[in-house]
């Protein structure tokens, strides 16, 4: 199964500047290991050492935040498409 | 002098250095001041802050600016008010307002907050302030850029009240308004701040600025007699205060400056029309889930909130709870503020009001515990709220005839 994923510009540099990519898995957590097998340390960014996203990352299938969905256990199909975005206080990119 | 060692992801804890940066760049955790506690304990009594000036300045060991404060001489050390004619009308026996409605320069708690801001900023060297704002926070930007003689580029969303985007315009700063809420707006503004070298004090200066809020809540420990109360209702838009007032008391028990412990039950307020945060809490998560705000209390109505997560663990933590109440519940206590204790707030603090009214109903709040209620902003900058609710005054004739009849008309009044 392969989705896209839309990687945040703080993260491109481990994706050699790449802000999509594609990644295979049926479920988000899978998605997640199988990002970390192509661009090696993006995962530890992503998600706290139980696996789960940190509290200020937010994953996005489909537009929907999947902490309204079934968290990283949430299923994936061929075609979905998966955002990853920063929910930084106060806004992005101000530096 | 200055006591900041640096910045601290409240995450996971990285350092980082005394920067215009407000956001962890491994974890994306936002970053808050970490001071040097030991200095300050050597330096801060009860006696030194007693013998410093009646304004937020008398902490200034506490206030994350390195140098004297650029602006807002006068901001803070605000009326402590006894209420016992809104306590009696509530049920509360030992009721107090801390009346930031008429804080200086522009009637709201973001004076504390922009002082700082702007006073940071100018130690950075920038030259230009902005924001995003609902208002309250346009205003004393507006101001003290002024007073700094620096340019101000502020973002509102619009359909802002009157009072609010004169109380802007008039301090000669450029406003924009956005087609949107707030969140779009600050949504816009980080856009924005990528592109322009700029001081937004609720994005890049953030760490400094919510700090400026800590001096509400060490007011309210040093004017009840150095000790803290059994409960605070706070109003929450983006969960700062709130946990800033929550910081405060702590930072006092640890620098040994109080009577006894901390053991505030901190309650959030919200109106229903944007309630993230207090239906948070009611349903016992910390997942903040984001709403369109729909009331007319304009100034709180953040629908996103930055930290709605520290609020939640705030109110949590402390033993509290959240609450909201509808417009006309808000409307209702703004008159019951007013009519009682002569005090005119805007929407924000109708809030704070009908939320303790609420809690205490609910048995949470008991009747002899001490109780503060914040009220953070001044009504007649949100009088368009109030349309409808009263009729015009009687005109009459300059003819005594003419005001008996009147008289005697209302006399049963």
């Amino acid at each position: 199964m392969a989705v896209k994923v839309r990687i945040p510009t703080p993260l491109m540099k481990l994706t050699d500047n790449q802000a999509e990519v594609t990644a295979e898995g049926s479920t988000i957590s899978e998605i997640l290991n199988n990002l970390e097998s192509q661009f090696n340390g993006i995962k530890e960014r992503i998600c706290e050492e139980n696996g789960s996203p940190r509290r200020f990352i937010n994953v996005y299938l489909n537009e929907e935040d999947i902490r309204f969905l079934d968290g990283e256990r949430t299923a994936v199909k061929d075609g979905d498409e998966i955002s990853i975005i920063p929910a930084i206080a106060g806004g992005t990119g101000a530096r | 002098m200055g006591y900041v060692k640096g910045l601290r992801c409240k995450e996971c804890k990285r350092d980082f250095p005394k920067e215009p940066i407000h956001v962890c760049e491994f974890c994306f955790g936002p970053l808050e001041v970490d001071y040097d506690y030991e200095e300050i304990g050597k330096r801060v009594t009860r006696k030194s802050i007693q013998a410093g000036p009646p304004s937020m300045w008398r902490y200034k060991e506490l206030m994350p600016i390195d140098e004297d404060h650029k602006v807002g001489e006068h901001v803070g050390f605000t009326p402590f008010v006894r209420a016992k004619n809104l306590g009696k009308a509530l049920g509360l026996n030992n009721l107090y307002v801390k009346n930031d409605s008429v804080n200086h320069p522009t009637f709201s708690f973001k004076d504390r907050v922009v002082a700082v801001a702007v006073s940071k900023a100018i130690e950075f060297g920038f030259d230009t302030i902005s924001c995003a704002s609902t208002g309250n926070l346009a205003n004393s930007v507006a101001a003290h850029s002024a007073e700094a003689g620096l340019k101000s580029y502020i973002f509102i969303p619009d359909g802002l009240e009157a009072g609010k985007i004169l109380g802007t315009l008039i301090y000669g700063a450029q406003l924009i308004a956005v087609n949107g809420s707030y969140d779009d707006v600050n949504r816009l503004c980080s856009e924005v701040a990528a592109h322009h070298k700029w001081a937004f004090v609720n994005i890049n200066i953030r760490p400094y600025y919510g700090d400026g809020s800590k001096s509400y809540g060490y007011e309210i420990a040093e004017q009840l007699g150095w000790r803290t109360p059994d409960n605070v209702i706070v109003p929450v838009a983006g969960s700062s205060l709130i946990t800033k007032i929550w910081k405060a008391f702590h930072e006092f028990q640890m620098l040994g400056l109080l009577d006894g412990k901390v053991q505030t039950k901190v309650f959030a307020a919200q109106a229903t029309g944007c309630s993230p945060v207090t239906t948070a809490i009611k349903n016992g998560t910390d997942i903040i889930k984001p709403v369109k705000p729909n009331t007319i209390a304009k100034s709180i109505a953040i629908g996103n909130p930055a930290d709605g997560y520290y609020g939640v663990r705030t109110a949590n933590e402390s033993g509290g709870y959240g609450e909201d109440i509808t417009d006309m519940e808000v409307i209702e206590a703004m008159k019951l503020l007013a009519e009682t204790e002569g005090i005119f707030t805007e929407t924000a603090g109708g809030v704070t009001v009908g939320v303790t009214q609420k809690l205490v109903k609910q048995g949470r709040i008991k009747p002899d515990e001490t109780t503060v209620i914040c009220i953070t902003g001044n009504g007649l900058k949100t009088v368009e709220a109030l349309e409808g609710h009263y009729t015009a005054p009687t005109v009459i004739e300059p003819k005594l005839d003419s005001f008996e009849d009147v008289y005697s008309n209302s006399a049963t009044v």
